[in-house]
């Protein structure tokens, strides 16, 4: 019995969901419209980073218009749990924040509304009291004995430390004649689709159950955290996708707490809700990558031969740890040799926590993180040692003969050819003449580097691999977890007709067409004869834990999966046509539409007619092919094994190689970075569909591009979120991404059906460390860590900067990367110290001064209230602002500080005011200050609040020097003055 | 992300615009081409109760030629200007600049005084009219007046615009004899806000340069005609004296050696193309 | 005209792919909501809402917007060309669609929409771009899957083809 062989595998044919997508006619979650009464939802979120909620005031809000219901942690108390986490530790983790906030964007409240404009406007009523508590950003500083602790159960914010030793790295370390160590910090990052989360939700009391439609990717792991969550049992969730999903990259995982919060708003307002994610929510609450500071070093010998690695990472998994988490640290654990035949391997590994987003599954999923390491390592090598990198990484490279190879961590790398992969590149990708590009920009005094990086791409996890964060005895107490499984299911209809379903819960991949390649093969069918459908419903699909769209699953499980189930159904229609032809089933070809004997080809049956046999004639049906109706096929490889009580773990079914080199020039004076030439080698075992395994490395460059150059969440030391909008998290487009050069090798696994590897996540592993080593050579500099913005490389090109001229008022010049407005100043005034004292004091005067202030109130001598509206140009908002005097020293000396918050952010501050006589009667008011702003202004740029508050400032000032006389106006400087003043006021720059 | 409610007002007369305006006072809002205000209005950061649409009204759309100066009204768009095919010889500079001024999508909507209304520090369109000694005419129900570009700009976002008043048009000045221009930017990607924008008009006695991106306002300088290490000592001190400030696009340091090294390249530059 | 109160809906009428079409708004409602709610033309997609993704692309008066930064109201007496008009017939594809198609220029399609709208734009004005231009006008969009390079691809193949029709017809 053969098919045709592979006619459809393997050619780049058109896809099947295209048409409708280029016509407009997806179906994304927002277009799929909602029930009649379906109400939304609008989220309030945390301007702080980490703060108690002392009380949250919501009548206002439930009074405004349209509005169903204001919800906070205390409604959803009693219908909901905690979400739960991949490791047991005293940390709850809710979908809505519980009597303290600890990260910017946290949800604090619910509004569900006839619309989401009335949602949001509701959201300005609510009034929540804040009160603030000391931050932790840097992981580092997490880990310090005083560092302020955002779990109390926890008692610190070390959640996890593990170490594990493989082989015999201490002798190897102690007899290796060089130890060259690298200290590296990943930054945060996300993979930011261009589809926001969606959810649909609604609870029907009479059957106590949920019903969930959600732009979810899985792993459907989450699914019973969702269900314990939401206190039913997982029959009584049901979860479904839409048919189109706009992009995941990982990052729709992190939807799952949104589900369950919709979900019980839902319960809650007994209608439907919906709620779809704004860009702004994205990202500064949906999921990051991790970031992790890795300090790693190897044992090498003269030759650059490494013979043992030490690992010491340090995890930053953000505010709370999420399902999956801590797994971005262990995905990676079988593989942290790299594409290296190293034998002694020891790590330290700790996941802590920050006031951050929490993290989450992010494409690369904990690859970026460990290549970043480990391939700079190779290059700072060979610059130790003086060879050449590219030497340094072919002497390490696992050999061909040895696969299987089994690491020393426990994976099983099921094939390769890496020498030949790199041979391969190294000619094909032209490395001599770009060597040749490199020596004569230099030759000119240009900054050109060359960059590697050698990279094996996991693929398909072993669900167990996350156990390894547990000792082997709390392993044994937990019951085993490992493996990995796919299905898929394959009907034939009453015409004779094959559609397949799976549960791949595609993000545009184009699942759909592969399978239809797939399956078309198997039957000898034509692709478009085939219907696929990947919606996924718990509550009528096959799905296991393991469904869903993550680790690069889809060609190497799924596919690999329905091509079983097909094999498995033809045989059974083999045996039906045998029986009709009087020909032995084992001699039969299917083939055009076709099912015949090789023999006889004359004796020959239509495909249809036989696969419909068991709907018109089930009693002509041999008793061994009884069931040609459907197949559903469950597939799960023996390789995916637990850990070993040595902690030994199989992590991945399948690892792919990657090899990359690219030349880059670095701008002298815009510290820009240029790529010159980009090449990737890949070798995914069997191809497909070659467009789009291109469309995967091309799209997962694109990503590594902005990655390498582009893109951070950034926070400011004080927990501020800076990244908030598009103008300011930069994803590259057209202009940034340079054409590359692909290249391919096949070696196909032998663990998977079809041969296949995964591919979709090599890039985001190998193109970052790849650029960095580039630039790292154009710049001859030793640490560098991403993203390489030009003010960085700038930094290090310019060398020491010009002073300012002598005659010159300097300012204070806060720290690098120090967020906070620091400055000092000084004014005088025609009034004498004593009268400007009263009225620093005097709340009738603040209250003239204080631009748009609708009030002061004196709360006691010292401390003041007043309602505020601030803005410059349209951006206006109304605050309130606390300001307190201490230190008094009448009338010489005062500290003030002050704090504002409202619906566009908040900001605190202090200064000290220095009023001393001058020889005319008069003062010299002299300060210096510090402060700072979160929020939503904070993070949606800067830019913007930096003029907001300088106008406020100088409004501000202008009425305060009306009401004291100002005497010397040196143009500009005046206002600049002004501006600085008003800080102490808690108004922030 | 959904603006808060406010009134619309799509006027068909400058007279109906200008009462509107001079009723809603700083309440109101002009709406041009929307490309400045309305993420604004989405984010929530300006809450106008009245938006007042000028699009239609049919004064507002031309351009106009007068004796030294091209004259753009405010429904202007800026697609419209860069299409203009004697625009590169009537203001080279700004025929060189308005290529990096948001994206093609953006300029097919914005306009030209909507760019000028806003006052973004990094705005290219305002950084020429600094270069070029432009003048912004105003007009409320009550009086016109004109205001020179480097009066008109006085912070981020703030101008000396009145309330009640509109911008009705700017005025370029046209090309100069003698006069050579060159215009530079770097931003962190192609269309992005410019970290740093400069541009430079040299004549035969002195060379004028404008930055923007780097004080909260297009700041220019006037220096007689100067080369060498002069250049850079005048450079370096102009540079420090913008007050550079970090964010997370670039540091103060960066910015302050974009300064120098641009701003010394498009002085060269403007002189080189002078003649 | 009169002033359009901000609590009240008001009848905008334009045209929408060549037909007669009308909305009730509010003032404050943005043209993307308005456009996919009211009418269920949700081929326009909305990525950021603060005009920097482009997924919201339309043509209004054969310029490309951005519909997120486009007031319903503004659409009154208004051509707007959709997503949805841009195939000769609903069971054929453009000539632009069909290369996106033959090059793969789209993976999960979010961002596509918009990206046909601006090339209609440009490609109506400019029949013999650069490379260099298109990418000039791809970078105000933002893909996250594809890695553009298929794109311009696409968009030189389907300007070629476009001009070989031009001459014979
Ligand atoms: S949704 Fe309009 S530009 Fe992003
Ligand atoms: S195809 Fe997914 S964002 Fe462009």
């Amino acid at each position: 019995m053969l098919a045709q062989q592979g006619k459809w595998i393997g050619q780049s044919v058109e896809r099947v969901e295209d048409a409708a997508l280029l016509n407009g006619r997806g179906r994304f979650i927002d277009d799929l419209g909602a029930k009649p009464g379906t109400l939304h939802a609008a989220i309030l979120r945390s301007p702080h980073a980490h703060a108690d909620i002392v009380s949250i005031d919501t009548a206002a809000a439930r009074a405004s218009p349209g509005v169903a219901a204001v919800i906070t942690a205390a409604e959803l108390a009693d219908i909901t749990a905690p979400l739960v986490a991949g490791v047991r530790a005293p940390i709850e983790t809710r979908p809505i924040a519980v009597e303290r906030v600890r990260y910017v964007g946290e949800p604090v409240a619910v509004v569900v509304a006839a619309d989401r404009y009335l949602a949001e406007d509701a959201l300005d009523f609510i009034e929540v009291s804040y009160k603030p508590r000391p931050t932790v950003i840097d992981p580092l500083a997490a880990l310090a004995a005083d560092a302020p602790v955002l779990h109390e159960g926890l008692g610190s914010n070390l959640v996890s430390e593990r170490h594990f030793t493989y082989g015999d790295p201490e002798r190897a370390f102690a007899s290796a004649p060089h130890r060259v160590s690298v200290s590296v910090r990943y930054p945060r990052n996300t993979g930011s689709p261009m589809e926001t989360y969606g959810v649909i939700a609604e609870y029907d009391p009479h059957e106590g159950a949920y019903d969930i439609l959600a732009n979810f990717q899985g792993p459907f792991s989450i699914h019973a955290v969702m269900a314990r969550a939401l206190k039913v049992s997982g029959n009584k969730l049901r979860l479904r996708l839409p048919p189109n999903s706009g992009g995941s990259f990982g990052v729709k995982q992190g939807v799952a707490p949104y589900a369950v919060l919709i979900a019980a708003a839902a319960r809650i307002v007994g209608r439907p809700v919906k709620w779809i994610e704004d860009r702004l929510e994205h990202l500064s609450a949906s999921v990051s990558a991790t970031s992790r500071v890795t300090t790693l070093s190897a044992a090498v010998e003269n030759d650059g031969r490494i013979v043992a690695l030490d690992w010491d990472q340090i995890e930053d998994c953000g505010a709370y740890l999420r399902a999956p988490e801590p797994a971005t640290l262990y995905r990676m654990h079988g593989n942290l040799n790299g594409a290296y035949d190293i034998r002694h391997i020891r790590v330290r590994n700790r996941v802590v926590l920050t006031n951050k987003i929490p993290s989450g599954l992010v494409r690369g999923f904990g690859g970026p993180q460990v290549y970043y390491a480990l391939e700079r390592l190779m290059q700072r090598i060979a610059v130790t040692l003086k060879l050449d990198p590219l030497d340094v990484i072919r002497r390490n490279l696992i050999p061909a003969g040895a696969f299987p190879y089994r690491t020393a961590s426990g994976a099983l790398y099921d094939s390769g050819d890496y020498a030949r992969a790199v041979a391969l590149a190294v000619e094909k990708g032209g490395l001599d003449d770009l060597r040749r590009r490199r020596d004569e920009a230099r030759a000119a005094g240009r900054l050109y580097g060359i960059g590697y990086a050698a990279v094996v791409e996991p693929s398909v996890s072993n669900m167990g691999y996350i156990t390894t964060v547990l000792t082997a005895e709390e392993r044994r107490r937990a019951g085993p977890k490992n493996g990995a499984q796919a299905t898929a299911t394959i009907t034939l209809d009453p015409l004779g007709s094959v559609t397949v379903k799976v549960a791949s819960a595609p993000q545009g991949q184009g699942h759909r067409t592969v399978l239809a390649q797939v399956v078309a093969d198997v039957f000898g069918l034509s692709k478009d004869e085939i219907q696929v459908s990947t919606e996924l419903d718990t509550a009528k699909d096959a799905w296991s834990i393991a469904s869903g769209n993550y680790s690069s699953r889809f060609a190497p499980a799924v596919a690999g999966a329905a091509h079983l189930a097909a094999v498995k159904l033809r045989s059974k229609l083999a045996r039906i046509a045998a029986a009709q032809l009087n020909v032995r089933a084992e001699d039969l070809v299917f083939a055009g539409g076709k099912i015949f004997s090789r023999t006889n080809p004359d004796a020959a049956l239509p495909f249809a007619r036989v696969a419909a046999t068991s709907h018109w004639a089930p009693a002509t049906v041999p008793d061994d092919a009884k069931d040609a109706l459907s197949e559903t096929l469950f597939w799960t490889p023996p390789e995916l094994t637990a850990p070993t009580d040595a902690d030994a773990i199989n992590s991945s079914l399948c690892h792919g190689f990657i090899f990359d080199f690219c030349g880059v020039e670095v701008d002298r004076v815009t510290g820009k970075v240029r790529i010159d030439r980009y090449v990737t080698m890949h070798d995914c075992g069997r191809v497909l569909h070659p467009g789009m395994v291109e469309g995967q490395i091309r799209g997962g460059f694109a990503q590594a591009l902005g990655a390498a150059l582009y893109e951070e969440l950034a926070y400011r030391e004080d927990g501020a979120f800076l990244a908030g909008t598009f103008a300011d998290y930069l994803l590259p487009t057209a202009t940034e991404v340079p054409d590359i050069t692909i290249l391919h090798m096949e070696s196909p696994s032998p663990f998977t059906p079809l041969g296949a590897k995964g591919v979709g996540e090599g890039n985001c592993m190998s193109t970052p460390v790849c650029i960095a080593n580039a630039v790292a050579d154009a710049l001859g500099a030793e640490a560098i860590d991403l993203p390489l913005t030009p003010a960085k490389l700038a930094a290090l090109v310019h060398g020491e900067e010009p002073t300012p001229p002598r005659d010159m008022f300097k300012p204070r010049v806060s720290k690098p990367g120090e967020r906070r407005i620091i400055g000092a100043g000084e004014t005088r005034v025609r009034a004498a110290p004593e009268l400007v004292w009263k009225m620093l004091l005097d709340t009738d005067v603040l209250a003239s001064v204080i631009p748009g202030a609708h009030g002061v109130k004196k709360l006691s001598e010292t401390r003041f209230l007043a309602d505020v509206t601030l803005g410059v140009g349209p951006v206006k908002g109304r605050y309130k602002a606390e300001i307190a005097l201490s230190d008094l020293d009448a009338p010489k000396a005062a500290r003030l500080s002050g704090s504002i918050s409202g619906a566009l952010g908040n900001g605190e501050g202090s200064g000290v005011v220095h009023l001393a006589p001058d020889a005319q009667g008069g003062t010299v008011i002299s300060y210096t200050y510090e402060g700072a702003v979160g929020g939503k202004v904070a993070a949606i740029g800067d830019r913007l609040l930096d003029g907001a508050a300088k106008v406020v400032i100088g409004q501000f000032f202008a009425a305060l020097a009306r009401q004291i006389g100002a005497e010397e106006h040196r143009p500009g400087l005046m206002a600049r003055l002004l501006a600085r003043l008003l800080a102490l006021f808690g108004v922030r720059r | 992300m959904k603006p808060a409610p406010f009134d619309y007002l799509r006027a068909e007369s400058l007279e109906e615009a200008l009462a509107a305006l001079d009723q809603g006072g700083s309440e109101a809002r002009i709406l041009a081409g929307g490309q400045t205000l309305l993420p604004m209005l989405n984010m929530r950061l300006a809450r106008p109760a009245l938006l007042i649409d000028i699009m239609r009204i049919p004064a507002l759309s031309a351009i106009s030629l007068e004796q030294d100066a091209i004259v753009i009204s405010a429904a202007v768009r800026q697609a419209t200007v860069l299409a203009r095919p004697t625009l590169g010889t009537e203001v080279p500079l700004l025929a060189a600049a308005l290529p990096w001024v948001g994206h093609f999508q953006t300029r097919s909507r914005g306009t030209i005084c909507g760019s000028v209304a806003h006052a973004d520090p990094s705005a290219e369109i305002p950084l020429c009219l600094v270069a070029l000694e432009g003048e912004i005419r105003l007009r409320s129900r009550r009086a016109t007046r004109r205001v020179s570009a480097e009066q008109f700009f006085v912070g981020m976002m703030l101008t000396d615009k009145g309330d009640d008043e509109l911008i009705e048009a700017v005025a370029f000045p046209k090309r100069r004899p003698g006069e050579g221009y060159a215009f530079a930017e770097v931003g962190r990607r192609h269309g992005d806000f410019a970290i740093v924008a400069c541009a430079g008009v040299v004549d035969a006695k002195r060379m004028r340069l404008a930055v923007a991106g780097v004080a909260e306002r297009p700041v220019a300088r006037d220096f007689p005609l100067l080369d060498g290490t002069a250049l850079d000592d005048a450079l370096n001190a102009f540079a420090w004296d913008l007050q550079a400030r970090d964010d997370i696009h670039a540091t103060a340091r960066y910015r302050r050696d974009l300064v120098r090294s641009l701003g010394r390249k498009v002085l060269e530059e403007a002189a080189a193309c002078r003649a | 005209m009169p002033r359009l109160n901000a609590g009240t809906r008001h009848v905008v009428r334009f045209t929408l792919n060549g037909r007669p079409a009308a909305f009730e708004v509010e003032p404050r409602m943005l043209l993307t909501d308005a456009l996919r709610h009211l009418l269920g033309a949700t081929g326009t997609h909305v990525g950021c809402e603060h005009g920097v993704c482009g997924c919201c692309t339309v043509l209004i008066d054969g310029m490309p917007a951005r519909a997120c930064l486009t007031l319903a109201v503004q659409a009154e007496g208004c051509e707007i060309r959709t997503i949805e008009g841009l195939a000769p017939s609903p069971a054929r594809l453009s000539i632009l669609q069909a290369a996106f198609r033959r090059h793969h220029a789209l993976q999960c399609g979010f961002c596509t929409a918009g990206i046909l709208m601006s090339l209609e734009a440009f490609l109506a004005t400019r029949p013999d771009p650069s490379a260099e231009e298109l990418r000039e006008v791809l970078s105000g969009h933002l893909c996250r899957c594809t890695g553009y390079a298929p794109m311009i691809a696409a968009a030189l193949e389907a300007a070629a083809k476009l001009r070989e029709d031009a001459v014979h017809v």
